[in-house]
């Protein structure tokens, strides 16, 4: 479980979390939305330790992260995956490498057991046999499909999604949400996604928590949000320019 | 009116830029037992800093050793012999120009080239990448570039020496009617071993500055494809005036 409280943060003298408080439960699939330069990702970064908030905790399984040392920090990260928003493969690698190489870099396997990941993996994002392909030959989906390919190599508890199918055509953003929870099969997995692509909010999410001004302002069930009676809630999921967000 | 300000700015960001490169070097240092793990990484490094950049290092230090001699011989005429052309060639190439050239023409080449190829894997949310797979960026791009700039700027720098002497022969001899027996004769008389190792030891100094100065301005690279530009402009700037400032550190030390 995933429990952040409190949190504050400023970028460049900016404050961009102003006190949120969220809490992701074991096993289920949280999606955090919001406008476009909310902070979203800022929050998703201080998840797994790349930010440091200004001020509050984050609690993973109990344990407050925010004072963990690198090494600590370190340790943590091998439960998680994340897929970030441009997939940020490794040029240089290939695709086999990429999904490889946490696995190679921690030594957790034998070479060729790492192999058979790597096949299995590719297979499951049906990618099967495309080890050998460096990302530049790879479509924008399909890097996608890598990158979540990499997320799952080592068996994470926990998912972390950026912007899933921001860039991507309607079809394969359905096909990566898809794929998204078919993930959810494996009861143990938590997922945290953040997107302000609302089909894929309504689809992959088990709850939806929406991010405005710095704090979250609504956290409910797919269905309670499309019946929420906040019509700030209301402007971004009907994504209407005129509303209380854009001060119309 | 706003010099105060603007100048108690500056001061804030070169501390701050102070600072974190010394967090980068501490980093760095800790890494270092890592090496032999890291073994294929910077073999990579070095065919790229080292093999790959020696045409570029030879063809500027033939030119460098061939304008030497002409300029010696311009300054010695009618003051020194000619046959201690050979020592002068030699002693300028193996303390000064070999060590400083090569830094300064890989400080543009490697240099910016890992400014730019760490700039691009930061902006593209690579480098984030590295360390949600608990994988230390320092470790795994930072290392491999500093211990290859330390082994292959000495490796290039005695290449450079080599094909500037040849060049200085050449020149001394096509253009300057001195004999190979001469040039090669001076050359032996005024060579000390303190001068090949002074020099070796600047071009280690110069590697590490390229490598750690390149890496820093991509590690802190922000702002999309001009943000890369101006990290790798940065590279090679702030490189080349630290080479030149630890060249005549160095110097000092060891022959003065």
């Amino acid at each position: 479980m995933i429990e952040i409280i409190g949190l504050h943060k400023k970028l460049a003298g900016q404050p961009v979390l102003k006190g949120i408080d969220l809490t992701i439960n074991k096993g289920e699939t949280l999606t955090v939305i919001g406008r476009s330069g909310e902070g979203k990702s800022v929050l998703l970064k201080h998840i797994i330790g790349l930010f440091r908030p200004d001020s509050g905790r984050i609690l993973i399984d109990g344990e407050d992260i925010t004072s963990y040392k690198i090494s600590e920090l370190y340790r943590l990260r091998r439960r998680f995956g994340v897929l970030f928003q441009g997939s940020a493969l490794f040029d240089s690698l290939t695709v086999g490498e990429n999904i490889g190489l946490g696995l190679r870099e921690h030594k957790i396997y034998p070479e060729s057991e790492i192999r058979r990941i790597i096949g299995e993996k590719l297979a499951r994002v049906d990618l099967k046999g495309m080890e050998n392909k460096k990302p530049a030959e790879l479509s924008g989906g399909m890097k996608k499909r890598v990158g979540l390919a990499r997320a799952i190599a080592m068996s994470p508890e926990y998912i972390l999604y950026d912007e899933p199918t921001t860039g991507l055509d309607p079809i394969t953003a359905d096909s990566i949400n898809n794929l998204i929870i078919e993930l959810k099969t494996e009861p143990e997995i938590t997922s945290i996604a953040v997107t302000h692509d609302m089909a894929s909010a309504y689809k992959i999410s088990d709850r939806i928590a929406m991010l405005h001004d710095g704090k979250i302002i609504f956290t409910g069930a797919p269905d309670e949000i499309k019946n929420s009676n906040s019509q700030t809630v209301q402007q971004f999921i009907m994504g209407k320019a005129r509303g209380p967000i854009t001060n119309f | 009116m706003n010099l105060v300000p603007y100048l108690g700015h500056l001061v804030i960001r070169f501390t701050e830029h102070v600072g974190r490169l010394f967090i980068l070097i501490g980093r760095l240092v800790i890494s270092l037992p890592m090496v032999p793990q890291k073994a294929r990484l910077i073999t990579q490094q070095m065919l790229y800093m080292g093999v790959n950049s020696l045409p570029l290092v030879l063809f500027t230090s033939l030119f460098t050793g061939g304008v030497t001699a002409v300029q010696a011989a311009y300054q010695f005429r009618g003051i020194v012999p000619m046959t201690y052309l050979g020592g002068a060639v030699g002693k300028a190439v193996v303390i000064e120009l070999g060590p400083v050239l090569t830094g300064l023409v890989i400080a543009g080449r490697v240099g910016a080239s890992i400014a730019a190829e760490l700039g691009t894997m930061k902006v593209t949310e690579q480098i984030d990448a590295l360390e949600t797979m608990a994988i230390d960026p320092v470790r795994y791009l930072v290392m491999p570039r500093f211990v290859s700039g330390i082994v292959m700027l000495p490796v290039l720098t005695i290449f450079s020496n080599f094909i500037a002497i040849v060049g200085g022969l050449a020149v001394s001899v096509w253009f300057l009617d001195l004999t190979t027996y001469s040039f090669l004769n001076s050359l032996k008389m005024f060579f000390e071993l303190q001068d090949l190792l002074g020099g070796l030891l600047k071009s280690v100094a110069f590697g590490a500055i390229i490598s750690i100065i390149g890496c820093y301005n991509g590690f802190n690279t922000s702002g999309g494809a001009e943000g890369v530009g101006k990290s790798t402009t940065r590279a090679v700037v702030v490189s080349s005036i630290l080479i030149l400032l630890a060249d005549y550190g160095i110097a000092s030390l060891v022959f003065g």
